[in-house]
Parts: structure tokens; C-alpha cells; sequence
């Protein structure tokens, strides 16, 4: 029995093309890949090859008619013997269809799916003793230790503990860091694991995301985030996509760090804040820390998360000191933040080095018999949206402090979030303090400008209380 | 303006005859199959685009079949393969089952990425296919990851990387060159030179067009190879893979190849003359050359054309599964996005 040969479509939009020209005739024998038909449409061109092997016992549309749909049997083949295919013989009108069943309505975030599971090694919510460090470190061991330290610590108790941790980046071996954070790695763990790269970070971000798809737990650190823009299509396109890209099969457990933002009069292109530009990314964790403590247990759980992890830090934050516990196993749990400071009259929420200005502004706020409750984020993806909602369902207030630039940045999204989630909690609009809309300038004054300070968040608050 | 230079196309397969030597007929037998699998799955795949099953971007490996066919014969377990977008023949060479691939190429829960990655984004952790990847370049690095870890755990695996001319003018191309040859990483950089980047033919597109030479700045050695022949792929890949695997670090294969189809199925081709296409593949076609041996050395016309009919039937039964089987649950909108 002859089986139909159907008009093709050129591209997923076509519709309907004009047969322009048969090659063949009634009674030809032909191949897989002969050229049977020419085919067009406004656009383009193209050949029509036989797929199956057989004679051609009927043309069904005459050469150079016009709007023939796409699946109408245009000829009829007679297989040689068994060449005739179950395929070619479907003339489903059905075939071009839309999407069947569109996802339902309710999308939600993934994030807000039921998969982020607490990290099993830590054991620990954000309201326990090792979870609420800020306020409470009783019982606990703690030694000061400056932001760096916690990072190299944090690095240099993964890498004992777990023989597929590797550090690479420019200048974190021999060098020690450009800031010193992997200062004597490479004197303990050798230059098989402490590897300095060459000034190439598209490529060496791309080998360690090789490396993390192969099983391995590579640390990436970028001297500064504002080169990892050489490298961002590796972190998303390679790193962030690839677990759903492939149904699940493979991830890459890799942590991506370095500081972030504003340092001090390195101008525009040393200066970015890239929060926002990373926590819109599914398949990322973004993680923000203000505290040795923190850094050095987020640290930890970076290393140990099966995922992506971009890791921000803060030059200007790295010789700050902190109590951090002293404990086999410090590790903060990504995903939950922190609050900073307990109070009931207005919600700060702030992260990294904006930070220092909502603390500094709690303080003085406190002066004027104003109790803030400050939250540090800690991690900006995913975002823990609860305990911002929990605490502006006391104060009804809130204060946003970034110093990243002000247009679709994590502090509009938190506006919008508690604007649509709890629109009724609020007393007053909420407010964002970041960093002025213009590239970084060099000048002092005005780089102290562009920047946050603790004077426009006391004026934040001032003004959702209405003072 | 740039003045126009003259056209090496087609004609440049011919640079690089060689005399390779001769596949047993066992071996013959054997890339005739695979090459042949290739070719009906590319040509069934084309046909279920013209169909409508296949959405997107759809880019067929067919001319282009002795490569992957040719080098996977050095390839052992735990080897590594990473390519760009056309990455159809790659997957049928690592052993992926045809019907994964097409339900993945059709968009079903039965593909490889439950349906979620299309033609482009395909893996396969237990085949070692590593993608599949749609950005033009940055499979490479990636390539040199997997080799590190090779490295890294001190075995003896290496990684095929392959990607087109095209990619072998990106910037992270020779920023992967730079750091495989500085760690004498195991990897073979595999440009499938099919003379055009989609429309842009290497003459207009490439300074210098013997790719090969491209990491002579880093030291890498490399070679053109005419990759339309079987013999002549496994024998340049398999002295490279050799040299991998004994811990001397990177190699450079530029296959000479050359694809029937456009760029993808919505491209009329145009840049190029229906003669020139024709020409390759009436004089160079890979399938054609190892069959002319096999009926050389006494296979018959009829053991071949049964050969065909139960690659096509396997083939048919893997297009009959891909349409039919289930689109994935619209719960799996939300699943794969993180690990753990």
C-alpha cells in the first residue's frame, strides 16, 4: 500500500508554502535524500527529500499551486519492500498542533518549591542557638576573626574534609590572593588544589564548571565580581541551567566567589554591585554574608551545596573582625536570614555592606527612642521572604538599604514582594536607600555620594513612621 | 572593505587525501551501521520537523557522519563527549538510545531531559555526554573542565570536545587552549570544519582557514584530517587519543567535513550552490566510501540494503515512540532546578 509524502513546513510558523516544482514524476524510483519537490514560502526556499525508498506512483498537487497547508499529502510512494514507514503515512491534521495543556495558572517561583530541603549536615533553623548568632553566642565558643580569615578558614576546612574541593582563580596560590583570602592554602593543600589560573575568566569559570559536571567541587574566585562579567554566560548558560536543561541528570556543585560592589575610589568599572543581576537567575544560589560568622558558615554549606552558589563578598569588609564560633561544624544555612537586631517600630532589611548603614542608623534611631529591627538577608536567593514578612507584620514599616543601583534591584523586588503579599500590614509606603543611578565616580565627594550612609537610612525610617 | 578571497570550499576536502590506512572489514561493517543510524535518524528527525513534532532549532549532522563515528572507535569508558548544537550524531555515537534522543527532539517526558532541553541541550550522564550546548563556544571550556577532572583524579580518560568553525574564532576558544596546554590537559579539541558558520562561509568569516594551526601559539599540535573518511578520522584519532591518554597533553583534529542540510531545517541555504553540495556528495559522501569497500570485499548488495532496512526500522520505531509518547506533566514545570 503507497503511503503519503506531506507538504513540510520550512520553520515551527509556517503554515502553508506554494509547490513550486516537483523533481520527480509518476514512476520514479527514489532514495532517502533525493531531492523530490522545491518548496516556497515569502521567505525562503527549499528542497523536499524523500525519506523513504520507493516509487513515486502519484504527484497529488500539481506543480506551482500555491497555499498548500503544511501536512497535506502532496504525493503517494509505494515502498520498495518494507521501506513504507508508519510515519510517513500519517496524515494527523492534528500533527501541527499548539502546546497541548498549558502549565496551570498558579506558577509558582521555584524557589518556593518544596524541594529546598534544609541541608541535612546542618541540622539547624534560623531561630536556634547556632542559627541567631548575632545576638546570642552563649554557650558557644567564639574567637575574633576578621571576614577573611572565616573565608579561608571556611575553604581550608572544606578542602581537609572533602579531597574534590579545589580553589582556581588569578593569583590565589603563590600570590596568597589579591586580598589575601586563600592566604596559606597553597602551602597546605599544593598546587594540584590551589591553582592559579591566567587573567581568562570566561575560560576558567567555563573548565571549573566542566570540572563541577564531572563530580568534582570546584571554588572559583574571581578577583572581583566586575570581571566575572567576562564570565557570565558560564555561570548562568553553563552552571545555573544545566540540572534542568538536562531532566535532572547533572549539576554543578561549584561556588562562585569574590568581592562585590563599591570598594573605596576605584571608579565605575571596579565598583558594581551584581545582587540583583545573579538572585534573578533560577539555578543559582546567591549568598551575601555581613559577618565573619556568617561568611564562614555560609561558606561551608556554599562548598557543600550540590548546587551553583555565587558568593558575594566585600573588599572593605574583609579585614572587619567578628566572633565566630568555635565549633567542628559552624555551617549557616543558605536560604535563611537574620535578624540583627530585634525591635517593633520599623523593618530594615539590608545585606552585605549596606549592613554597616542600617546598623549604624539603628543606633542612632535608638537615640530618638525609635526600635528598629534590622534583617540581614544573608542570602539573596533564595529569598527568605518570611522573616521579612513576619517582622513588617510587627512594625508594619519598612526600610530597604542596598548599595547596589536602585532600577529592578533585590530591594524593589522585596518592595514588590511585601507590597502584594502584605499590602495590608503596611502603615506606610515602603522606602528603598541605594546607591544613586550612575556609574561609579572617582572623585571622593562624589563617591561618597553615590553610596548609601547611615543619614539616609535614619531618613528612610524617619519617614515611613511619619516623624 | 575586505576584498573577497577565493573559495576553498568543497574542493578543499581534497587538501587532505591521504592514503589512511584500511579499516578491517569488521570495523567497516561496523562504521557503515553507525554512520547509517545517523543518517536515518537525522533524515527521520527532518521529517518530523517538516511534520511539526519538532519546534525550534533543529540542526542535522548529515555529510558529517564519519566523524563522530570515526573517533569514537578510540573512545573508551569513562571518556568524555561535549559538542555545540548539532549534537544529534554525537549522542547516537555515545550510545544513547535513539528513541531518548527523538522523544527529546519532539518535547516528551520519555527524552533524555524529560523534555525540557530540546535538540540543543541533550545529556546523558550515564553515556558521558556532557551536551549539547546552545552558546556558540562555551561547550569548550566546559570540555577542558571535564579533562581537568580526568587530570584531577589522576585516570586516564580523555575528553572529545567538539565544535564547528564557526566557534573556533571565540575568544574562550583560546583561553581554553592557553590554560589545556599550560596543564597538559587530556583533551582533544575537535573542529568540525564544515566550511560554513551558518551562512558565513570560513573564507569570509576567518583570517587564516587551516584551524589546525590555530593553537599554534600555544603550542598545540594539530592536524587537518579529511574527516568525509572513516579511515582517516579513527586513524588521526586514535594517535591523538594515544597521546592523550599517555599524559601529553592536547591535540587539535580539524575534520574536514561538510553538511547536506542547511544550518538548521528553516535555512534555504542559499549561500551556497546546489552543485557544490551535490559534488561533495556524489564524490566524498562517508557512507558511500565504506560501502563501495564493503561490496569490494564481497558483501552483497542485499546484505547491505538489509543492513539499511533494519537501521530504518529501528529508527522508524524510535519516531513512532517520540510521537506518541506523553508530553511532560505540567508539574515537571517546577522540578530540576536545584540539586539536593
Amino acid at each position: 500500500m503507497p503511503s503519503e509524502i506531506l507538504m513540510p513546513a520550512l520553520s515551527p510558523t509556517m503554515e502553508e508554502g506554494k509547490l513550486a516544482k516537483w523533481l520527480v514524476k509518476e514512476g520514479d524510483a527514489v532514495a532517502p535524500g533525493d531531492i523530490i519537490a522545491e518548496i516556497e514560502t515569502d521567505k525562503a526556499t527549499m528542497d523536499v527529500e524523500a525519506v523513504d525508498e520507493g516509487t513515486i506512483t502519484k504527484l497529488l498537487v500539481a506543480e506551482g499551486s500555491a497555499n498548500i497547508a503544511v501536512n497535506t499529502p502532496i504525493a503517494l510512494i509505494a515502498g520498495d519492500d518494507l521501506a513504507a514507514t508508519p510515519n510517513a503515512v500519517l496524515p494527523d491534521p492534528e500533527a501541527r498542533q499548539e502546546p497541548k495543556a498549558k502549565p496551570g495558572p498558579a506558577v509558582k517561583q521555584a524557589d518556593e518549591m518544596p524541594s529546598e530541603k534544609p541541608h541535612p549536615a546542618i541540622g539547624l533553623s534560623s531561630g536556634d542557638a547556632l542559627g541567631s548568632i548575632n545576638t546570642d553566642l552563649s554557650g558557644v565558643e567564639v574567637i575574633e576573626t576578621t571576614m577573611r580569615e572565616a573565608l579561608r578558614d571556611a575553604m581550608a576546612q572544606e578542602m581537609r574534609r572533602d579531597a574534590d574541593v579545589f580553589l582556581m582563580g588569578e593569583e590565589v596560590a603563590q600570590y596568597q590572593g589579591a586580598y589575601k583570602v586563600s592566604q596559606g592554602l597553597l602551602e597546605e593543600f599544593g598546587d594540584r588544589r590551589v591553582i592559579d589560573t591566567p587573567i581568562t575568566e570566561q575560560g576558567f569559570a567555563g573548565i571549573g564548571v566542566g570540572a563541577a559536571l564531572a563530580g568534582l567541587k570546584p571554588i572559583v574566585e574571581f578577583m572581583t565580581w566586575n570581571f566575572a562579567m567576562q564570565a557570565i554566560d558560564q555561570i548562568i548558560n553553563s552552571a545555573a541551567k544545566t540540572r534542568y536543561m538536562s531532566g535532572g541528570q547533572m549539576h554543578a556543585p561549584i561556588v562562585f566567589r569574590g568581592p562585590n560592589g563599591a570598594a573605596s575610589r576605584v571608579g565605575a568599572q571596579h565598583s558594581q554591585c551584581y545582587s540583583a543581576w545573579y538572585a534573578h537567575v533560577p539555578g543559582l544560589k546567591v549568598v551575601a554574608p555581613s559577618t565573619p560568622a556568617d561568611a564562614k558558615g555560609l561558606l561551608k554549606s556554599a562548598i557543600r551545596d550540590p548546587n551553583p552558589v555565587v558568593f558575594l563578598e566585600n573588599e572593605l569588609l574583609y579585614g572587619i573582625a567578628g566572633p565566630v564560633p568555635q565549633v567542628d561544624e559552624w555551617l549557616v544555612p543558605i536560604g535563611k536570614a537574620r535578624i540583627a537586631r530585634a525591635g517593633s517600630d520599623v523593618t530594615i532589611v539590608s545585606f552585605l555592606r549596606g549592613m554597616t548603614y542600617a546598623l549604624e542608623a539603628a543606633d542612632r534611631l535608638a537615640e530618638d527612642g525609635i526600635a528598629s529591627e534590622v534583617i540581614d538577608l544573608r542570602t539573596l536567593r533564595p529569598l527568605d521572604l518570611e522573616t521579612i514578612l513576619t517582622s513588617v507584620s510587627k512594625t508594619n514599616r519598612l526600610v530597604v538599604v542596598e548599595e547596589a543601583w536602585p532600577v529592578c534591584s533585590v530591594g524593589s523586588e522585596i518592595c514588590a514582594q511585601v507590597s502584594m503579599q502584605a499590602f495590608d500590614d503596611l502603615d506606610a509606603p515602603p522606602r528603598k536607600v541605594s546607591g544613586v543611578d550612575v556609574p561609579m565616580p572617582y572623585a571622593a565627594n562624589l563617591e561618597k555620594l553615590a553610596l548609601p550612609s547611615a543619614d539616609d537610612v535614619v531618613a528612610a525610617a524617619k519617614a515611613v513612621l511619619y516623624l | 572593505m575586505p576584498t573577497e578571497k577565493t573559495s576553498q570550499t568543497a574542493d578543499a576536502v581534497a587538501h587532505v587525501w591521504s592514503d589512511p590506512p584500511d579499516l578491517s572489514p569488521d570495523q567497516d561493517l561496523a562504521a557503515l551501521r553507525e554512520m547509517l543510524r545517523i543518517r536515518r535518524f537525522e533524515e527521520k528527525a527532518g521529517q518530523l520537523y517538516g511534520m511539526g513534532f519538532i519546534g525550534g532549532f533543529c540542526h542535522l549532522y548529515i555529510g558529517q557522519e564519519a566523524v563522530v563515528v570515526g573517533l569514537q572507535i578510540s573512545a573508551k569508558a569513562g571518556d568524555q563527549v561535549i559538542t555545540t548544537y548539532r549534537d544529534h550524531g554525537h549522542m547516537l555515537a555515545a550510545g544513547m538510545d535513539p528513541k531518548g534522543v527523538m522523544a527529546e527532539l519532539t518535547g516528551r517526558a520519555a527524552g533524555y531531559s524529560k523534555g525540557k532541553g530540546g535538540s540543543m541541550h541533550m545529556f546523558s550522564a550515564e553515556k558521558g555526554f556532557y551536551g549539547g550546548h546552545g552558546i556558540v563556544g562555551a561547550s569548550v571550556p566546559v570540555g577542558a573542565g571535564l579533562a581537568f577532572s580526568n587530570l584531577y583524579r589522576g585516570n586516564d580518560n580523555v575528553c572529545f570536545c567538539y565544535f564547528g568553525d564557526g566557534a573556533a574564532n571565540q575568544g574562550q576558544v583560546y583561553e581554553t587552549f592557553n590554560m589545556a596546554e599550560l596543564w597538559n590537559l587530556p583533551i582533544i579539541f575537535v573542529i568540525e570544519n564544515n566550511k560554513y558558520a551558518m551562512g558565513t562561509s570560513i573564507e569570509r568569516s576567518s583570517a587564516t582557514t587551516n584551524l589546525s594551526n590555530r593553537g599554534a601559539s600555544f603550542a598545540i599540535p594539530g592536524q587537518q584530517v579529511d574527516g568525509m573518511d572513516v579511515r582517516a578520522v579513527k586513524a588521526a584519532g586514535q594517535s591523538a587519543v594515544e597521546a592523550a591518554r599517555a599524559g601529553k597533553g592536547p591535540y587539535i583534529l580539524e575534520m574536514i567535513t561538510y553538511r547536506y542540510r542547511g544550518h538548521s531545517m528553516s535555512d534555504p541555504a542559499k549561500y551556497r550552490t546546489k552543485e557544490e553540495v551535490k559534488k561533495v556528495r556524489d564524490d566524498h559522501d562517508p557512507i558511500a566510501q565504506v560501502r563501495k569497500r564493503l561490496l569490494v570485499g564481497g558483501m552483497s548488495e542485499d546484505e547491505l540494503k538489509q543492513i539499511d532496512r533494519d537501521i530504518r526500522s529501528e529508527i522508524n520505531a524510535a519516531a513512532e515512540f517520540a510521537q506518541n509518547a506523553p508530553e511532560p506533566e505540567t508539574n515537571q514545570l517546577l522540578t530540576d532546578v536545584l540539586a539536593g
